[in-house]
């Protein structure tokens, strides 16, 4: 309920938004278009420039109040021209931004960036008020929830208090009324049951064999367990967010996990690879998790934990060099005396990766997922077929395997996949 | 077998009476399990006074606890790059090519690096030159991470900065040059053009330094004779695989003389290949005093002491040339001679005669024989440079050291106070120098006696560049970043010489400007050599070597002549920290953790000496008392057959006592009796008291008395008569109808079809095999092989999963030696008698078998485990699951080839055996993708599955099939004599599908009918 109820509000955000920029756009009519701006913004500068920060190039917010109209449209359309040319204020910006020159536009019309401008420029209303609406929607919510739970707990004990009043009543109306509440008969005593159970020495037997053999059942799979990890959730030093990366971003696993494809080790990606998206989204907006206390800002404060642990500096946009590798806590461990490879399964196989992971897009704390015991490797092993088409590897021994074994397709099994010195060496 | 021959292991074997031998036949375990060691400490146990209830008390607690433990895991910590190398994947493995040049091993190889880490040498099979390693440089990746390394350099005994280092010491050059006293740089062999360039440049700029070369083991007279003939400073190189007839007189070439690697060569043409069908291939006559490797795979080989081989070599020269020679050679040498001779003049220049004859005159006699005969398989026009010393070079600077004329002494990769005869007097000269500079991996006996130290860095960690050979050069580079605050020695000259250049840039220029033209200096450094085509042809000068012969052939002995060698194992001694080394059993002795005095058994009964084998079938021996001039030690007697009578022989580079673990001081040091650099002195010998516990693998897994593991014939035989003759398939018999063993009819078992996808064999070419043991030390980096150290050895715990085995023959059987003896008579018969049982011993034929796990198609041991953890592939190899073994030994007990291993302790993390596993720097050199065993299982050859299973799954990730060549393992990578193949025998085009097709291929103990995977070729001898 609680979602919908957010959804809904960023819906009317949306639209309140949308209602201020067109009347903006209606009274602006002639002049630039920022709806049109934030498309083209997004399109061409954002993967240097921010409105409020500075990242690889500088704040746009205000711009066009520091720099001439003209002047721009010429920077935007080949800045290097400039600098070649020896205009001050271009020179000032490519020394102050490591010597390095702005992309040419040349496609933008003037036009275009007037309307680039206009987004740059533009400050939408009243959203302080929203802002405070958000923070006291939870705790509404959960006021309300008390006061119904309240409200609830009063109205059953006034039930009882009726309930407790009317059989007092009803009892006052009998004895007016001279009628005789029989007490309880009292019954012969019997023997009870757990005499005659302790009696029947065949039942004493069967249960003994029964309790002993559950305990040892249970005893059993309590052992069997030892040393399973299935659900381990251990905390990690950064809140690394698999649902967030790999479910609402939609980032392959194979992405950051690369060596998967190559190598026995699917590999933690080292900081440098979160640095290719990172060094441009250095804060959360998407969606919250307030139940769990997921905030935007405690996603924020993680990706600077990342900064720190690779020395980024985010005011000038450089690394310090100072670097402090981040240690986490392995949750997938395989005994030593396994061999297990990535790229066998991965690359040969074809297989998901969610196989084995599960619903890792789904998680937002990394969990495993499978028992990872070996029989549960081996069932797999027997049920799976062979991905045989288009690898000349297998042409010639699935074609006399499948002879042998008279099938079409191969599990892996047949092809030797139970054989301990496969996997154990 | 057809040849009427027996082998035998050990003397001891002959002796039939023995009960010894009959006891180890029936149990492989010789000694009781020990319990009480495993329970730890054995004193406290005794005195104990637990009863059983407190027993089970402890018993039920410690389960309960152990259990309770159990349930929480561990947390691992994965700690990923921050920036990750672009050619770093982890659990890939990344090759790189480089050369090794310590001063005595020189190749090209290849290093493969895990995440960073070198944990593994391989040859470079491409170089022209040099290409294959050896035991000690295969080894050497474990010297990386040697704990007694140098961390940094010291200035008087305490730690001090680079920058400190190079201004105390440049301080102190100047002051020495103001004074005009003469320096001397004593370093050893570089064979670097480049390091070259910069000593010049040193040289130029202190006028007061003197460079000298150090060869710790040195060939002086070789390389002056070659000088004096050609005019250039080397050894003429010799190409064997040319060769049709051998004659060595005194030169182990398949061992370490001038270098060694001419075994790949040689190997080449031991081969019998049918042309028309005739086979043909070399013929080689070895005249030697100790037993060596070349010994043991000559065809001929005549014991001879050193002062006769010199008469023999003079003499083989004479009927060569037809100068008039004094004296006579014994009948027996003048027989060989006249057989080597007329061998020399069939083979015409397809000859070669060679000599490791110390001695300038014998040196110009052999240049003078090869040129006189034409031989191609010398070659002269490019001879190797990787021997520099000259014989007037070192003794004078040494003495000066000692006399303290001289001003400052800077020593380089070398450690001369241990290996020069008068070491503890150089040490004394050393400490009153002016100025001492030692550069030097570890705090060796010359690093601890002078001011400054200069930690080098290991080759791994290094650039360099060599001429290993006139006009084929290689390139060093780094394999990962220094582990330690070392540097190397041509960088801080580089700095002295006030070049603002580095090693690395030095090189690079050096080699755009004068070598490489136009070719990349990416391609070479990514292939690690290069050759350039020849320049000017040196002519032969002909010395005058009448006084020489007239020497030769008057030499005579005096007294004992002691002959100083390098065992395969050890070498000049620079990498006695290495357990791998200390451990690898010598060839011939296959004695391990030791040097030992060899000695012919009629000298040895004459003085006294003796050699017994105590009830758990170690070996014990006597000490002698060996004297050369005023020095005498006290060292361990091993009674070699073969050995020359009134020789006696003694290997160099055991006894160093600095920079070494405690438990790597080992034997002693026979550079004490190394004077003037000569390998051969006179000695006097005598008995000394005690006995010695040696931690020999000699009688251990012997085959349980069952024979014909060897099969042998000779060339005549092998070109004219039938397999059935020479070869012969062992028969059964099956309703009283002789049927061969191979043959399905008299199978047990039902025949599993492993003609689909891919069934591995491997072969083994006894003809090929010289023994060198480059596959032992391969195989223990590749598969995390434990040292258990020198008395786990003694107890036949040692666990080699690849064994040499080494067979003596005689030409008697057993059954034959029991006859003779049990028909003596009287007393006078029997000494007879004994006496020429012993001559069988006296000069045996030697053949090498490896033996690994033969991977059984019917196995044996993997019937008996009682948790299957032994178990069979489809593709041929008999796997063994460590998780699932429970150590009841079962399968040792029932494997007829004794080539299981078992782990009696834990040889990680355990301080009673405090190698390499036992601390995190040694442990860097482990396979990541092989396991490391644990207490209480049996491990054993895997044939390197891990090796096939990343070629098949290359393939799969390519989408390709596998050509021949790639399936390989460590050993056969590592056999660059060719005389291990492995492969994939359902591929009908496979080098080892024709192996095992081929007349000489048979089965170890073929009989029992194990149906192995692994096969062996027939030796053929060329007799």
């Amino acid at each position: 309920m609680r979602k919908i109820y957010l959804r809904a509000f960023a819906l009317l955000k949306n639209f309140a938004f949308l209602i201020v920029l067109t009347n903006v756009l209606f009274v602006n009519a002639q002049e630039a278009d920022p709806v049109a701006g934030k498309k083209l913004f997004n399109a061409n500068c954002a993967a240097c420039h921010k409105l409020n920060k500075k990242a690889v190039g500088p704040a746009l917010k205000g711009v066009s109040a520091k720099y001439d109209k003209e002047w721009l449209y010429s920077w935007i359309k080949n800045s290097s021209a400039m600098i070649k040319a020896g205009d001050a204020q271009a020179v000032a910006i490519w020394e102050e931004y490591n010597k390095t020159a702005m992309t040419a536009f040349p496609q933008l019309s003037d036009a275009d960036i007037d309307n680039i401008i206009a987004y740059t420029d533009y400050t939408p209303p009243a959203s302080a008020a929203t802002t405070s609406q958000v923070a006291v929607a939870p705790a509404q919510d959960s006021f309300s929830n008390d006061i119904i739970l309240a409200a609830l707990a009063l109205v059953f004990a006034v039930l009882v208090v009726m309930l407790y009043l009317v059989n007092q009543t009803l009892h006052k109306i009998a004895a007016a009324q001279g009628v005789e509440l029989v007490a309880k008969v009292e019954k012969p005593t019997r023997r009870p049951l757990w005499q005659a159970f302790a009696q029947n020495q065949f039942l004493v037997l069967m249960s003994v064999v029964f309790l002993l053999l559950s305990s040892a059942y249970f005893a059993y799979g309590y052992f069997m367990q030892v040393g399973v990890d299935q659900g381990y959730m251990p905390v990690q030093p950064i809140h690394y967010s698999h649902k967030i990366h790999a479910g609402a971003n939609q980032i392959e696993c194979k992405y950051c996990h690369s060596s998967a494809r190559v190598s026995k080790h699917s590999g933690i990606p080292s900081l440098n690879v979160c640095m290719n998206c990172h060094k441009n989204i250095a804060e959360y907006n998407g969606e919250e998790d307030l139940e769990n206390g997921y905030t935007k800002e405690f996603y924020t404060k993680e990706i600077k934990k990342l900064y720190a642990a690779v020395g980024w500096d985010e005011e000038n946009q450089q690394y310090t060099g100072e670097t402090e590798p981040v240690k986490w806590v392995r949750i997938h461990n395989l005994p030593d005396f396994v061999y297990f490879n990535h790229a066998q399964h991965v690359e040969v196989g074809q297989i998901e990766c969610q196989k084995c992971h599960g619903p890792v897009e789904e998680m937002e704390v990394m969990y495993q997922y499978s028992p990872l015991t070996m029989g549960w490797c081996i069932n797999c092993h027997r049920e799976t077929n062979v991905k045989v088409e288009s690898n000349a590897y297998y042409e010639k021994i699935h074609e006399e395997l499948s002879k042998k074994y008279g099938v079409e397709q191969l599990t892996i099994a047949q092809m030797g996949g139970l054989e301990c010195g496969k996997c154990h060496y | 077998m057809a040849e009427n021959k027996t082998y035998w292991k050990n003397t001891e074997q002959l002796n039939s009476e023995s009960r010894l031998v009959d006891q180890l036949k029936q149990k492989e375990f010789a000694e009781y399990i020990p319990v009480n060691e495993f329970l730890g400490d054995q004193e406290n146990l005794e005195e104990s006074s637990a009863s059983r209830r407190d027993f089970l008390k402890y018993v039920g607690f410690s389960t309960a606890a152990a259990s309770l433990a159990a349930c929480e895991g561990p947390v691992i910590k994965s700690v990923p790059y921050v920036v990750q190398p672009e050619q770093i994947r982890p659990g890939i493995a990344n090759y790189y090519a480089t050369a090794i040049a310590d001063g005595f091993d020189f190749g090209s190889i290849l290093v493969k690096t895990r995440e960073g880490r070198p944990i593994k040498i391989e040859n470079n099979p491409d170089a022209p030159v040099l290409g294959g390693a050896n035991a000690r440089v295969h080894a050497s990746v474990l010297s990386l991470y040697d704990t007694k390394r140098l961390q940094g350099p010291k200035g008087n005994g305490s730690n001090i900065s680079w920058d400190d280092f190079h201004l105390q010491v440049g301080a102190k050059l100047n002051a020495l040059a103001a004074t005009g006293k003469e320096v001397v740089l004593l370093t050893q062999t570089f064979a670097s053009p480049t390091t070259t360039n910069i000593i010049n440049d040193f040289l130029s700029k202190f006028s007061n330094v003197k460079h000298v070369n150090y060869d710790t083991v040195a060939y002086s007279d070789a390389v002056d004779a070659f000088e004096a003939a050609y005019g250039v400073r080397g050894l003429a190189d010799y190409d064997f695989s040319k060769a049709d007839t051998i004659v060595s007189v005194g030169a182990d070439i398949l061992g370490d003389w001038q270098g060694g690697g001419y075994d790949s060569g040689y190997s080449k043409k031991r081969i019998p290949k049918k042309n028309h069908g005739k086979a043909s291939m070399s013929k080689h006559f070895q005249f030697e005093a100790n037993m060596t490797l070349s010994g043991a795979s000559a065809d001929i080989r005549v014991p001879a002491t050193p002062s006769a081989q010199k008469n023999i070599l003079a003499h083989i020269y004479r009927s060569l040339t037809g100068t008039q020679v004094s004296g006579n050679l014994s009948s027996a040498h003048q027989a060989r001679v006249e057989q080597a001779v007329s061998a020399i003049k069939t083979a015409g220049k397809n000859a070669v005669v060679v000599t490791g004859i110390h001695d300038l005159g014998a040196q110009q006699i052999v240049l003078a024989i090869n040129n006189f005969i034409g031989s191609v398989v010398m070659d002269s026009q490019s001879p190797r440079l990787i021997r520099q010393e000259t014989g007037s070079g070192v003794g004078p600077v040494i003495d000066s050291v000692i006399n303290g004329t001289l001003g400052g002494l800077i020593t380089v990769g070398i450690n001369p106070v241990y290996s020069a005869s008068n070491g503890a007097a150089l040490a004394e000269g050393i400490k009153k120098l002016d100025l001492s500079v030692a550069f030097s991996m570890k705090e060796d006996e010359t690093a601890s006696v002078s001011q400054y130290v200069g930690a080098l860095p290991h080759y791994l960690e290094s650039w360099g560049d060599y001429e290993f050979k006139a006009g084929h050069y290689a390139l060093a580079q780094p394999t990962i970043r220094p582990l330690f605050d070392t540097l190397q020695f041509q960088d801080a000259l580089l700095k002295w010489n006030g070049s603002n250049q580095n090693y690395y840039e030095a090189i690079q220029s050096n080699w755009k400007s004068s070598i490489l033209g136009s070719v990349s200096w990416n391609d070479v450094l990514h292939d690690g050599y290069f050759s350039t085509s020849q320049k000017s042809r040196s002519r032969f000068k002909q010395a005058d070597v009448s006084s020489a012969v007239a020497q030769l052939s008057s030499a005579k002995a005096d007294g004992i002549e002691l002959v100083l060698y390098t065992k395969t194992g050890m070498g000049d001694g620079q990498q006695s920290n290495n357990p791998w080394l200390q451990e690898f059993p010598d060839p011939i002795t296959r004695v391990t953790w030791d040097n030992y005095l060899t000695v012919a058994a009629s000298d040895a009964q004459a003085l006294g000496l003796k050699n017994v084998n105590v009830a758990n079938g170690a070996l014990n021996g006597s000490y002698a008392n060996v004297t050369v001039g005023e020095t005498t030690l006290k060292v361990p007697v091993v009674i070699q057959p073969g050995q020359a009578k009134g020789s006696v022989g003694l290997a160099l580079g055991y006894g160093e006592r600095k920079g070494l673990q405690d438990e790597m001081q080992v034997g002693v040091n026979a550079f004490t009796f190394y004077n003037q650099a000569k390998d051969v002195q006179s000695a006097s010998v005598s008995l000394a008291d005690g006995f010695h516990e040696f931690a020999c693998t000699q009688l251990h897994n012997t085959l349980m008395g069952r024979g014909d593991i060897v099969k042998e014939t000779t060339l005549e035989v092998f070109n004219t008569k039938d397999k059935s003759y020479w070869n012969a398939v062992p028969m059964v018999s099956k309703n009283h109808m002789e049927q061969e063993v191979t043959s399905p009819e008299v199978d047990m078992w039902q025949e599993f079809d492993r003609s689909i996808g891919h069934h591995f064999n491997l072969s083994i070419d006894l003809n090929a095999c010289t023994g060198c043991g480059a596959c032992v030390i391969a195989c223990h980096a590749e598969n995390n092989v434990p040292v258990v150290g020198k008395t786990e050895v003694r107890k036949s715990r040692d666990m080699h999963w690849l064994r040499i085995d080494r067979y003596y023959s005689s030409d008697d059987t057993f059954e034959g030696d029991l006859e003779t003896k049990e028909n003596i008579s009287g007393l006078g018969d029997s000494l007879t008698t004994f006496g020429r049982m012993e001559q069988a011993a006296e000069n045996p034929q030697v053949t090498f078998q490896p033996v690994m796990c033969q991977h059984c198609n019917h196995a044996p041991c993997e019937t008996v485990c009682p948790v299957a953890a032994s178990s069979h592939g489809r593709q041929g190899q008999n796997h063994m699951a460590y998780n699932r073994c429970v150590g009841t030994r079962y399968c040792a007990n029932n494997c007829p080839y004794k080539v299981r291993r078992f782990n009696w302790f834990l040889y990680n993390k355990n301080d009673e055996f405090d190698y390499h596993m036992n601390n995190d720097l040694g442990r860097m050199v482990l396979n990541p993708d092989v396991v490391v065993r644990s207490r209480g299982v049996m491990e054993k050859c895997s044939m390197c599955i891990q090796k096939t299973q990343k070629t098949i799954l290359d393939a799969k990730l390519e989408g390709r099939q596998i050509v021949d060549g790639e399936f390989q393992t460590a050993c056969s990578a590592a056999c660059s004599n060719g005389a291990m193949v492995f492969g994939d025998i359902n591929d009908k085009e496979s080098k080892v599908s024709e192996l095992k097709a081929n007349e000489r291929m048979y089965h170890l103990l073929e009989h029992v009918g194990t149906k192995p995977n692994v096969m062996y070729q027939t030796k053929v001898r060329n007799v």
